[in-house]
This record gives structure tokens, C-alpha cells and sequence, in this order.
């Protein structure tokens, strides 16, 4: 009996020991869990998560203050993503919040004047013009974070959705109907 | 909108491939009539109609079609397989049990067609085995060992009544490997033992010949392409080498290589079982691996192990194994250098 | 005889390809209308270099190349452009496409045209040259030709490729050109041999093409150079570059990288023919042989121009017999739907299929997949479709990528064999799609970071600079003892920006619809959500936004 209880025991110690070797020895150097959380978030800084940004969200996440499905324009396959990341469940997107098709902000190039208000707003520098001269969004650039929006005195800025073009078209998932909806 | 291809083989389905496997499974049949009576054709209905029964609960219950899922075939050969696996003649309730596991936990609680990653009658077979050991072995005999033929209406009788106008000592027999296994243990030498009157010519009475049949079914549907020759012959060929190995170890107590290939249940996995694509390995080297060790243990249990028969618990255990071993053995892929474990 | 290495896997198929060979290679007369797309290579679209109203003639560029990957487009006939417009094109999605629109004035004058000293000049203009004549892969890729001149970094590419397979059922445009235009074939085969350094040519063909074969090998023993033809085994896909290269070679492109970098380059033998007219005659790729076949009263092949509605070529076929349910663009193993027969031959369409019920019966119901391996015996590139099909169809594009979805050609075996009827490769393109998209919103995000956070560093440093300047001031000020004089000058900022937004307003007010009423309801709600947000946004640039319009 007691030798028993000795064996076990010193077996447990020794794989205790080799397990604690080996966390140590494999050890990875790694990013810290706020860059990684950015890293998948959309850097669309809209701060519709209620965050002034993506980076302030993911500090959020980070810290646990904030739920991972804050994110509308990351969508699903972001939440999907994080939970991976955080080792959590994935869940639907937040109350309130609802994804939207991706957009980019289109100045009405007739009614702005030039105020560089929206210039000020963008949070990633995709609006060009000088003041007292018309401003343009370069499309590519644009994240659709609607921030532009509120400051223009004009409401002159748009969203428009991104229409489906040859270069952007996407296979869509394959439907099958096995399963009857009966 | 659906893209290309816009043309598929034809004849080609699941209920082809399952035909195909039924059609091949009856020479052995046949000779299972032949030589220990034509009470197997009552278990092979009885459990078909079971399992067909359960499948349609299953997909009730699921909210499938019945029509296409029904009519693949899949759940014949799983109520076969079974059928041809444990005692023929045993009561309608043991049939009842192994199958509720076999189709209902061992197929639909994982997933259903497709997804199941143990074989659904090795899975029936093996609860039986463990809950049931008594009913388990009561094989019939041979017929020219057999005290009494049991007829189709003996039979009839003995499914659904449990038992019928004949003792139940009167018709069956231990089998060769049990017989092996309990004299072996008894201390009797191989000489003893095989001069028992249920040996034939290499193996047990009768059992010999539907092996080879069952061999000959398999060969069939090699030939037609249904499975390809990794599994069989790996697995055949393990049992082969292992059977050896253990009888040049002690000769005295062990069978040779023929007795182990064409007793119990060796030629129905090898060729209709193992080769279960959904619960097997899948890649060329992982299915030579899945059934080389397969059958190294088929051959360990039935030398050394607590029952007379491996087949079904070799090949249930290498099923757990087999995802993994299809990771580390994924072929080379074109313009790859190797292949190996899937990679990064 | 050159040893054959196969390679893996393959079908067998039925094979149709009598339909459309019992009449030799057929002219189109000359439509009153032509629409060309400026998107018909892989690649960067042609940039169009003509406006409505402009007069063109035959031949003359209207879309110029631009980027590395791009080739210039021309005009098929001559005729005034009507438009330069969307347009439905040949394409798998449906979509439009910018195309040039020609409305033809009958006299199909052409530009001046005339070939190049191709054997003397410097081979970076040889090559610039073919790709202002327009040169594109005709096998299906559509890849500019004048690039895979290129002999990159080797000193120079052994063997040259004419791939002439045709391995896909009821396409025989290749097949027809090889037997009517060998020898012009051999002649571009000379040319990109030159080119290239080669000292290998190998004309793979299908051994189900004799009349081809035996033409070419005519046309070859007439060359003034070597060139072996190669009869290789009917199994598809024999005519897919990688196949093909291993089949005559026995070499494997390693994956990711060009041919060229195992000595290989692989042309379409229509590519060929196409520079030989366009480096002998000086003519750019304004047509190309296109199969049309299926259920049509006339199958058989037609030089088409390139921008030709596929309705004319249908109908030069005889048209549609009642009955067709559709039309394949392509073969049936790789082709697509085609959603609207208005769109234009392109270089990429080589065949035309009418469906019929009977020859392409709707898709079986697909059942789940039995891990059979069936696809994986098929699968030519060696992979694993069930395990590519499972992680795509749970959307575990990171697994699918690890068992080298990439590697897929899509060439349909898979789809093929399964005998549970699953569309294994619509699966396949979901999942590339969905992950080269994914990389794109990866690298846009990766780049709205980093403007992102020169952004904050730029505010930072000039609130700095700001405070800097604020301070110094002030102790000016103090120094001097002045009282701040430019309240003034805000009240005039404000007041010349209060004038510039009523200016706007009424500006507003005259261009734009005033489309308010009936909105639907989600975008009423849309925009209430963004006046809210609006109302809500304690930004600093929201309020000072706002301030203007509330002034009095
Ligand atoms: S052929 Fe079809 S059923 Fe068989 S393994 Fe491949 S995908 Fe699965
Ligand atoms: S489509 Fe892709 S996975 Fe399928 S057989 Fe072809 S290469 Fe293999």
C-alpha cells in the first residue's frame, strides 16, 4: 500500500516536474494579447463599439471590460476569430448593433465647401483637399467608419454601399438541401 | 447557382457502392446457409427490417428526408454486417439492443451518414459482446456436428420466442476460437485441440469455407474498384505475420496463420469492415497503418486477450486512431517536395 | 517515342467531340455591332483610349495595358464607338463589365499592319510589342503572352510547351486549327521558341485527335527546327499546363512557383497561331476560333471576332433548338453558366455549349460525403478533396489552406466521381474566394492602421507645436502689453463660412432631388441611426462641426 502511494507520488512529481520544464523550455515569445486583438480587428475606427477606435476596443477586450461581438463591421467572422483567440465561446453580434454591407463615404462634389471639417474626422486620412478647396474621399482608402458624416455643415457626404464589380465578386456558398424544412 | 462540372459519372451513388457491397456479401451468405443451416437468412431480415426501422426513427427525428437517406443502402449493410457478426438464431431482443446502438448512438447521435467515426455494426457487436457474453456464444454448429438441424420454422421460433421446440445445446456449438481459447486454457497441447471434430481442413468446419467466400465476395469488389487493396491486404497480411510470429514464440498453444485468416470474423473485416471508409483512415499509408495494426491486434487479443474473437475491438480501436493518423500520413501533394503531416 | 509519365488520378469522359468537327473552321460575316470588354486577361484592366463618337478602324488599340499583368485591346472592325459603357460579360458572377461598344460602318478597313523583325530585335521589344497587339492565353487562363516570353532570371528556357490536349468533352477549337493551320501554328512555335531560348518543342495532343496529330506532324517535319509532337493518353485533364508538362517532361512544377523555373514553358497552340499573325502579319488578337456545339442545328467552329454577342454566334450555328436549357461557357468540366447571351466572345471564350435537359440533367441531390477517396484517386493534384470539402464547408478556411486548397486546379474530377453528388468545387471556389478577400480586407486594414496611427503621432505633434507657439506668444504679448486684437478676424472667419454654407445650401437644394419622402423603412431607420450617432458623438470634430450651424 504505501509503496504504492510512494510510486504514485513520485510519479506524479516527475512528470510535474518535466511538465513544468517543458512550459518553460517551449516557452514562445509572444505579441501582446492588445496587438493581437487589433490585428484582427477591421480597422474601420468608427467606434461603433462605443470605443473612440479599434485599438482602444481591443485594449477593452483585453482587459475583459468589453464583450467581443461589439464589433458590427468585423462582423461574424471577427467574433469567430476573437473567440478563437480568447478561447471563449463565439456569440452573435451585440444588442443594437446590426452589420451593415461594406460602404465607403462619397462627397457630394456639388455642395461642399470646402470647410475641411471632414478632414478633421477622418480617422484614417482618406479624405484629400486643402481648405476653401473641394475635398474628395479617395474610395480606397475610406474604411466606411461614417465618422465624416456629423461634422460636415453641409451634409453633403454619403455613404454609398460598394456594389458587386468583376474584381470583387465573391463565390457564394454552395446550397444544398439535404436537410427538408419541414 | 450551382457551377461546374456539370456532368458526374454515371452510376455512380452511395446506393451503388452499398449494392455493390450487399451483392458481394451473399456468397458468403450462401455458404453461411449451406453450411450451419438457413436460419441466417431470418437474422438477416429481422435485422434489416430493425435497423430500417430505427434509421427512419432517426431521420424522423432529425428532420431528414426519408426517401434519399432511406434508400443509400448504408443502413442494410450496417444490419448485415451486424447480423453476420454476432450469433445467428440469438433472441429478437439481443438484435433490438446491438442495433439501437449500432444505428441509433454508434450512426445518428454522431452525426448520421458520414460522420460517424466508429463502425456502427462493429459498435452494435462489441455492446453485445460485453453486456451479453452467454448469448454471444451461442454459435450454431456445423451441420454435420449438429445433434439437430434447426429448420427455417425452428428458426423463426427461436428468433422471436426466444427459444423453440429444440434445446438450445441441440444446434449450437463452440466455435473454433472459443473452443481454442477455453481448451487452451484448460492446458490441452495444439495437438489436442485440433483433433476436436468442429476443426476442418484449416480452420473451423464450415467456417473455413464461408471465409473464402466472404474472400471471394471481397476480391469482387476490389476488382470493382470500391475500396482499394490497402486495407485488405495490410490487414490480412499483419494477421498473417502476427499469427506466425506468436505460434513460433510457442507452438504448442497457438494456431497458425491459415487457422487465424479463415476463422471468426478475419475475411468479413477485412474486406467488408476495415475497409469502412467513413470510420477508416483515408490516406494510402494511413490506411496501411490502420490496418496493419488492426490486425496485429486482432491477432493479440485472440492469443492472449479475454475474448475469442479481436476483429471487431481491433478495428473499433484503430477507428479512434484514424483521424490522427491521417494527419501525419497526408500523401505528397503535386509541385510539393513531400507530404507527410498536414501542413502550415 | 518519348517516354509518357502519367500522372495521378484523372477521368475518363465521355468525349462529344465529333459534333463539331464534320466542317471545317467557319467565317462569321460582319455584324453591325461588336462590344468589347476591357477586362478579358488576368490581370489589370486596359484603360480605354477611345470615347464615344471616335472613329476607329480594325486593329487599332482602344484599351491601352496598364500595370505589369495587362495587354491591350483593339478594335475588331471598323465603325464609330457608341458607348463606353457597362455591358454584360462572359463571366461566372453575372455581372457587367466595361466594354467599348462598336457600331460597325461595313467597311472593315483595317489599320496599317505589318510584322516585326522578330528574330533581330532586342527581345524586351519584341515582347512589348506583343503586348500592345493585345496576345493573351487562348486555353482558357487568358494570361498576357508577352510576360511568359520572359525568361525571368535563367539565361534561357529549354523547352517550350505547345499544349494542344484539349482534354475537356465537346471543346475541338484547338483540335480544328491544328489540323487546318499546322503550319502557321509551328511558325508562332518558332517564334516563342526564339524568344525563350528554347531548344525543346513538344506539342502535347490528346491521342483522340489523330487528324491533328497527323497534320502536325506534317507541319513538323516541314519545320526548319525540331519539334516532336507527342501523342499523349485521353484522360482529362491531360491539358492542364501542370498535367501536361509532367505527362512529357516528367517534371513537377513545384507549387507557387512559374514553370520556367524547371525549364518549362507551356502556350496553347491557339496562342501560337495568334503570334505568328500577330509578329509575321503585324495583326493583334481581334479573333479567335471559338467551338459551338451542344444542342444547335449546325455545331461546329467559327473564327470569331473577339466582341462578337454570343447570340450571333449562336446563330451563325443555327441557334438555339427548341429545348436548350442554357449555355455553358467553356467545357462542361471547367466552364460556367452563362447568364445573358448579349455578352461578347472575349480571348478566354473557346467554346459554346446549348444545353439540353437530357445531355445535362440537373445536379443529383447532394448527399453527405462517405470519405469513399473516390475524389482523392481522381484528384490530379493530389490532394485530398473530402478533407478540403469538410474544412470549406464548415468555413474553416485556415484548415483548408493547411491542406493546400490552393493547390486545386478546379478541374472538376472530384466533382466528378463523388457518388454522393457533392459540388465539391463550388465548395473549392467559395473558399479561395472567400480567403483572397479576406487577405484584401487584411492588407486594408494592415494599411487604415497604419494611416491610423500616423494620423494620432500628426495630431499629437501639432497640438505640440501648437502649445509651443501659444506659449511663446503669450510671453510676447505680455512683453508687449497688447491686448489680443483677433477676435475680429475669427468673427470674419465665421462670418465668411456662415455665407459659404448658405451659398452651399441653396446650392444643395438646386442639385439634389429632394428624395426624402417614401423612403423604405431601413434606410429611414438607417438614417435616424446615423442622426442619432450624429446627436450622441461627443467628438471634439463632431462639435466643432456643429457649432457653424448653430450659430445665430
Ligand atoms: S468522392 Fe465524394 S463521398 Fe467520396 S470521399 Fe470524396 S467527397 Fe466524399
Ligand atoms: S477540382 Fe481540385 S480537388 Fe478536385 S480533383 Fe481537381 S484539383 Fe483535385
Amino acid at each position: 500500500m504505501l509503496t504504492a502511494i510512494l510510486v504514485l507520488a513520485g510519479i506524479g512529481l516527475a512528470l510535474g516536474a518535466l511538465l513544468g520544464w517543458a512550459s518553460d523550455y517551449f516557452k514562445v515569445e509572444e505579441d501582446p494579447i492588445v496587438d493581437k486583438i487589433d490585428a484582427i480587428l477591421p480597422q474601420t475606427q468608427c467606434g461603433q463599439c462605443g470605443f473612440p477606435g479599434c485599438r482602444p476596443y481591443a485594449e477593452a477586450i483585453a482587459k475583459g471590460e468589453a464583450d467581443i461581438n461589439r464589433c458590427p463591421p468585423g462582423g461574424e467572422a471577427n467574433i469567430k476569430q476573437l473567440a478563437e483567440l480568447l478561447g471563449v465561446e463565439a456569440k452573435p453580434l451585440g444588442e443594437g448593433l446590426e452589420p451593415k454591407p461594406k460602404a465607403v463615404a462619397v462627397i457630394d462634389e456639388n455642395t461642399c465647401i470646402g470647410c475641411t471639417l471632414c478632414i478633421q474626422a477622418c480617422p484614417v486620412d482618406a479624405i484629400v483637399g486643402a481648405s476653401k478647396q473641394l475635398h474628395t474621399i479617395v474610395a480606397d482608402l475610406c474604411t466606411g467608419c461614417e465618422l465624416c458624416l456629423a461634422p460636415c455643415p453641409v451634409d453633403c457626404i454619403a455613404m454609398t454601399v460598394i456594389p458587386a464589380r468583376l474584381d470583387n465578386w465573391k463565390w457564394q456558398y454552395p446550397v444544398i438541401h439535404l436537410r427538408q424544412v419541414a | 447557382m450551382n457551377g461546374s462540372p456539370y456532368t458526374q459519372s454515371a452510376n455512380n451513388s452511395v446506393r451503388i457502392t452499398m449494392i455493390k457491397v450487399l451483392v458481394a456479401l451473399i456468397p458468403g451468405i450462401a455458404a453461411h446457409a449451406w453450411f450451419f443451416g438457413p436460419g441466417i437468412w431470418v437474422s438477416l431480415i429481422v435485422c434489416s427490417l430493425i435497423a430500417i426501422f430505427y434509421e427512419s426513427l432517426a431521420l424522423v427525428m432529425r428532420g431528414y428526408p426519408q426517401k434519399p437517406f432511406l434508400s443509400d443502402g448504408s443502413v442494410i449493410v450496417t444490419a448485415w454486417l451486424f447480423a453476420l457478426s454476432v450469433p445467428t438464431l440469438a433472441p429478437i431482443w439481443l438484435y433490438a439492443v446491438g442495433l439501437l446502438f449500432a444505428v441509433l448512438v454508434a450512426k445518428h447521435l454522431y452525426g448520421g451518414l458520414g460522420q460517424n467515426p466508429f463502425n456502427p455494426a462493429m459498435v452494435g457487436y462489441a455492446v453485445l459482446i460485453v453486456s451479453f457474453p452467454t448469448y454471444m456464444t451461442q454459435w450454431p454448429a456445423p451441420l454435420q456436428l449438429a445433434t439437430h438441424m434447426p429448420s427455417l420454422a425452428n428458426a423463426v421460433d427461436m428468433v422471436f420466442a426466444g427459444s423453440g421446440s429444440i434445446s438450445i445445446d441441440a444446434y449450437t456449438l463452440a466455435t473454433p476460437l472459443d473452443t481454442l481459447k477455453t481448451l487452451g486454457r484448460a492446458g490441452q497441447s495444439g495437438t489436442e485441440i485440433f483433433n476436436q471434430p468442429i476443426f476442418g481442413l484449416i480452420a473451423g468446419k464450415g467456417g473455413e469455407w464461408v471465409a473464402a467466400a466472404y474472400l471471394l465476395g471481397g476480391l469482387l469488389l476490389l476488382g470493382n474498384r470500391v475500396f482499394t487493396w490497402h486495407v485488405p491486404i495490410a490487414y490480412l497480411a499483419s494477421v498473417a505475420l502476427t499469427a506466425t510470429l506468436v505460434q513460433a514464440i510457442d507452438p504448442s498453444q497457438h494456431a497458425n496463420a491459415w487457422f487465424h485468416l479463415f476463422s471468426g470474423g478475419v475475411m468479413l473485416g477485412a474486406f467488408f469492415i476495415a475497409t469502412d471508409p467513413v470510420s477508416g483512415s483515408t490516406t494510402p499509408l494511413g490506411k496501411l497503418i490502420f490496418a496493419g495494426v488492426a490486425g496485429f491486434i486482432t491477432v493479440m487479443i485472440r492469443d492472449y486477450g479475454g475474448y475469442p474473437d479481436g476483429v471487431a475491438f481491433s478495428i473499433l480501436l484503430m477507428n479512434i486512431a484514424a483521424p490522427f493518423i491521417d494527419t501525419y500520413t497526408q500523401p505528397r501533394v503535386f509541385g510539393h517536395a513531400k507530404g507527410g503531416k498536414v501542413g502550415k | 517515342m518519348r517516354a509518357i509519365h502519367p500522372f495521378h488520378g484523372g477521368v475518363h469522359l465521355a468525349e462529344h467531340k465529333t459534333e463539331s468537327t464534320g466542317t471545317a473552321i467557319g467565317w462569321m460575316s460582319l455584324l453591325p455591332r461588336y462590344v468589347v470588354p476591357l477586362s478579358q486577361h488576368i490581370g489589370q484592366p486596359a484603360i480605354p483610349v477611345v470615347k464615344p463618337g471616335d472613329r476607329v478602324l480594325r486593329g487599332q488599340m482602344i484599351g491601352r495595358p496598364t500595370g505589369t499583368i495587362s495587354t491591350a485591346v483593339h478594335a475588331p472592325t471598323s465603325g464609330i464607338v457608341s458607348a463606353v459603357e457597362m455591358h454584360p460579360v462572359a463571366h461566372p458572377s453575372g455581372l457587367t463589365g466595361l466594354c467599348v461598344v462598336i457600331e460597325s460602318d461595313g467597311a472593315d478597313r483595317a489599320v496599317e499592319m505589318s510584322g516585326i523583325d522578330w528574330r533581330n530585335l532586342d527581345p524586351a521589344e519584341v515582347q512589348a510589342h506583343v503586348r500592345d497587339l493585345g496576345l493573351a492565353g487562348l486555353g482558357g487562363a487568358v494570361f498576357p503572352s508577352a510576360i511568359k516570353l520572359q525568361r525571368g532570371n535563367a539565361a534561357r528556357i529549354p523547352t517550350l510547351i505547345l499544349n494542344g490536349s484539349e482534354c475537356e468533352p465537346w471543346i475541338t477549337c484547338d483540335d480544328m486549327l491544328m489540323r487546318e493551320r499546322a503550319d502557321a501554328t509551328l511558325r508562332g512555335a518558332a517564334m516563342m521558341r526564339h524568344l525563350l531560348g528554347a531548344d525543346t518543342v513538344l506539342v502535347g495532343i490528346e491521342d483522340n485527335k489523330p487528324q491533328a496529330i497527323a497534320a502536325m506532324t506534317e507541319a513538323a517535319r516541314q519545320a526548319p527546327f525540331p519539334v516532336e509532337i507527342v501523342a499523349v493518353p485521353t484522360l482529362y485533364p491531360s491539358g492542364g499546363a501542370k498535367q501536361l508538362t509532367r505527362l512529357l517532361t516528367g517534371l513537377d512544377n513545384p507549387t507557387g512557383k512559374l514553370s520556367t523555373e524547371i525549364g518549362v514553358q507551356v502556350f496553347n497552340v491557339g496562342t501560337a497561331y495568334s503570334m505568328y499573325r500577330a509578329l509575321e502579319l503585324g495583326e493583334p488578337m481581334i479573333s479567335r476560333v471559338v467551338t459551338v456545339t451542344g444542342h444547335v442545328p449546325r455545331p461546329g467552329n467559327f473564327e470569331a471576332r473577339i466582341g462578337t454577342p454570343l447570340r450571333d454566334l449562336l446563330a451563325a450555328a443555327g441557334g438555339d433548338l427548341p429545348g436548350t436549357t442554357g449555355h455553358i461557357i467553356g467545357g462542361p468540366m471547367m466552364g460556367f453558366d452563362l447568364d445573358d447571351a448579349r455578352a461578347p466572345v472575349v480571348k478566354a471564350v473557346n467554346c459554346i455549349i446549348a444545353k439540353r435537359v437530357e445531355q445535362f440533367p440537373p445536379a443529383a441531390p447532394a448527399m453527405p460525403c462517405i470519405r469513399c477517396g473516390q475524389c482523392a484517386q481522381a484528384c490530379p493534384a493530389e490532394l485530398q478533396p473530402f478533407e478540403l470539402y469538410w474544412y470549406a464547408k464548415a468555413k474553416d478556411f485556415e484548415k483548408t489552406r493547411r491542406y493546400n486548397l490552393f493547390d486545386c486546379i478546379e478541374c472538376g474530377c472530384c466533382s466528378y466521381v463523388c457518388p454522393s453528388h457533392i459540388p465539391l468545387v463550388d465548395y473549392y471556389r467559395f473558399a479561395k474566394s472567400e480567403i483572397r478577400a479576406h487577405e484584401l480586407d487584411a492588407q486594408a486594414s494592415q494599411a487604415a492602421r497604419e494611416r491610423h496611427d500616423f494620423r494620432t503621432f500628426r495630431l499629437e505633434r501639432e497640438k505640440r507645436e501648437k502649445a509651443e507657439k501659444l506659449a511663446q506668444k503669450a510671453t510676447t504679448r505680455l512683453d508687449s502689453g497688447a491686448v489680443a486684437e483677433d477676435d475680429p478676424a475669427a468673427a470674419k472667419k465665421k462670418a465668411i463660412l456662415q455665407a459659404a454654407i448658405e451659398r452651399a445650401a441653396k446650392a444643395k437644394v438646386a442639385t439634389t432631388p429632394q428624395n426624402t419622402d417614401n423612403l423604405s423603412p431601413t434606410v429611414q431607420r438607417e438614417i435616424d441611426a446615423i442622426e442619432a450617432r450624429r446627436q450622441a458623438a461627443p467628438d471634439d470634430a463632431a462639435a466643432t462641426g456643429r457649432q457653424p450651424t448653430e450659430a445665430p
